[in-house]
């Protein structure tokens, strides 16, 4: 139990290793749901909360059934297994109790499901933290921890694009950038400058 | 071999039941008005209505937070519809039109070169427009650009006409407008002051052949149904009675700012 280590996890999740911008995660909803800010924010919230969901249930999984059942290669489709399910019955859950936020949330909760970036915050955990040498409380709180900082992260490359993006509508823009092709590179350039992170040490 | 399969196919299953238990707890019963009521909506989901979607009006309506007349391009046929599905009297509809409150346009002064993208937000962001009036038309036509029903066109002043039989009161146009000159009024209310301009009568003069000066003769004509307010008359149709002069006030208005839609 090492404060660094929380804290290169949470700079790490959010700056240096950023989903979108340095481990090209979550792409398709980062160009899809970008154009406005408020969705953006919505998709980055339910985001968050799935990703910090997933990396506490996938941490359940790998430690009480693949470890003892010494199946650990089954990981990944275990994994999708898992969220896919997840975030069914969470749609069901918010859907009974809060219609208010089945409205705001419900188109972007099945677009979640299918998120690359969803599984990759499961897989990174297992990979960085589902090892000998760290004992599985630990490694509790920091997939739990990562989870959450990913999703931060998710939210905020998100809000810089749904900005940007607001702003360029009122720009003169050659026909063929129009949309998608300004909004990959844009997203090319803040990637650039993400990587001024990848300095940083701990 | 035999574990993995095993257990892949145990958690599935486990999965799998769980879900359909769980839809089974967490089932929401849905009023089958609202399916029908959906159903009688136009379904373009164009948003005049203020709510999200057809879907969300439906459940307004059903829950009583909204008036079947809601539906602005559905018109009367889709209340009618409603209104046979909820089991209530049909209601005429107050059939609304959007009006556009200037009449400046190419006439009035400009006050700087605008040389940027031809859009009315866009200019609107650079000190407020390019011209020398406040609150008048851009003139670039935004609301042209985001009416679905081809209802309105730039004329030859480069100020917006509504079409008032294609027009389906849905609202987009009074949003589009940077300025707020596009109002929403009842179609039997044809007379209204074609002018938004709350300068000083001196300074309207100045920059715009056709603004409202405030000058009360409309006031004084009408008795009482033209109320002049902050250098602005304004209409109250409340007040209007049978015998209200309109033709003379159109008349008398010294600067021709009174018009009357037909």
């Amino acid at each position: 139990m090492d404060v660094s280590m929380f804290l290169s996890v949470i700079i790490g999740a959010i700056f240096i290793n950023n989903f979108i911008l340095s481990k090209f995660l979550g792409l398709c909803s980062f160009i899809g749901i970008s154009k406005e800010t408020k969705p953006a924010l919505y998709m980055g919230v339910s985001a968050t909360f799935v990703t910090t969901c997933a990396s506490i249930i996938t941490w359940a999984i790998y430690n009480f059934i693949l470890v003892p059942c010494h199946i650990e290669y089954l990981r990944t489709i275990s994994f999708i297994l898992v969220i896919a399910s997840f975030v069914q019955l969470v749609e069901m859950v918010i859907k009974k109790f809060s219609r208010t936020l089945y409205r705001t949330l419900g188109i972007y909760l099945p677009l979640i499901t299918v998120n690359c970036a969803v599984l990759g915050v499961a897989v990174l955990n297992s990979e960085m933290f589902f090892k000998p040498g760290i004992n599985t409380l630990t490694s509790f709180a920091l997939s739990a921890l990562q989870g959450f900082c990913v999703g931060l992260g998710y939210i905020l490359v998100m809000l810089f694009m749904s900005g940007i993006r607001e702003r360029l509508e009122l720009c003169d823009i050659p026909a063929s950038f129009k949309d998608a092709p300004i909004a990959f590179i844009i997203a090319s350039l803040m990637s650039m400058a993400f990587m001024g992170f990848s300095g940083f040490r701990f | 071999m035999l574990i993995p399969i095993l257990t892949m196919s145990i958690m599935g299953l486990l999965f799998g039941l769980g879900l359909a238990y769980a839809s089974k707890i967490f089932k929401v019963e849905m009023d089958p008005k609202i399916d029908m009521i959906m159903h009688a909506l136009p379904g373009a989901n164009c948003g005049a209505c203020g709510m999200a979607g057809c879907a969300s009006l439906a459940e307004a309506i059903v829950a009583g937070k909204a008036e079947i007349t809601s539906c602005a391009p559905g018109g009367q046929e889709v209340c009618d519809k409603i209104a046979g599905i909820l089991g209530v009297g049909a209601k005429v509809k107050q059939k609304k039109t959007a009006r556009v409150r200037c009449n400046g346009g190419k006439r009035s002064a400009d006050k700087y070169v605008y040389q940027g993208l031809g859009k009315c937000s866009a200019v609107n962001l650079l000190a407020g427009g390019n011209k020398e009036c406040r609150f008048g038309c851009l003139g670039f036509g935004d609301c042209v650009q985001v009416c679905s029903f081809d209802a309105i066109h730039l004329n030859e002043n480069d100020i917006p006409v509504v079409s008032a039989d294609k027009c389906t009161a849905c609202g987009k146009c009074v949003q589009a407008c940077p300025k707020k000159i596009i109002i929403l009024g009842k179609a039997d209310d044809k007379v209204y002051v074609k002018c938004l301009s709350r300068d000083k009568g001196t300074v309207v003069k100045s920059i715009c052949p056709v603004g409202c000066i405030g000058c009360k003769i409309c006031e004084k004509l009408s008795g009482g149904v033209f109320i002049v307010e902050n250098n602005l008359s304004r209409v109250d149709y409340s007040k209007a009675k049978t015998d209200t002069p309109w033709q003379t006030v159109i008349e008398k208005c010294p600067v021709k700012c009174i018009v009357k839609d037909n």
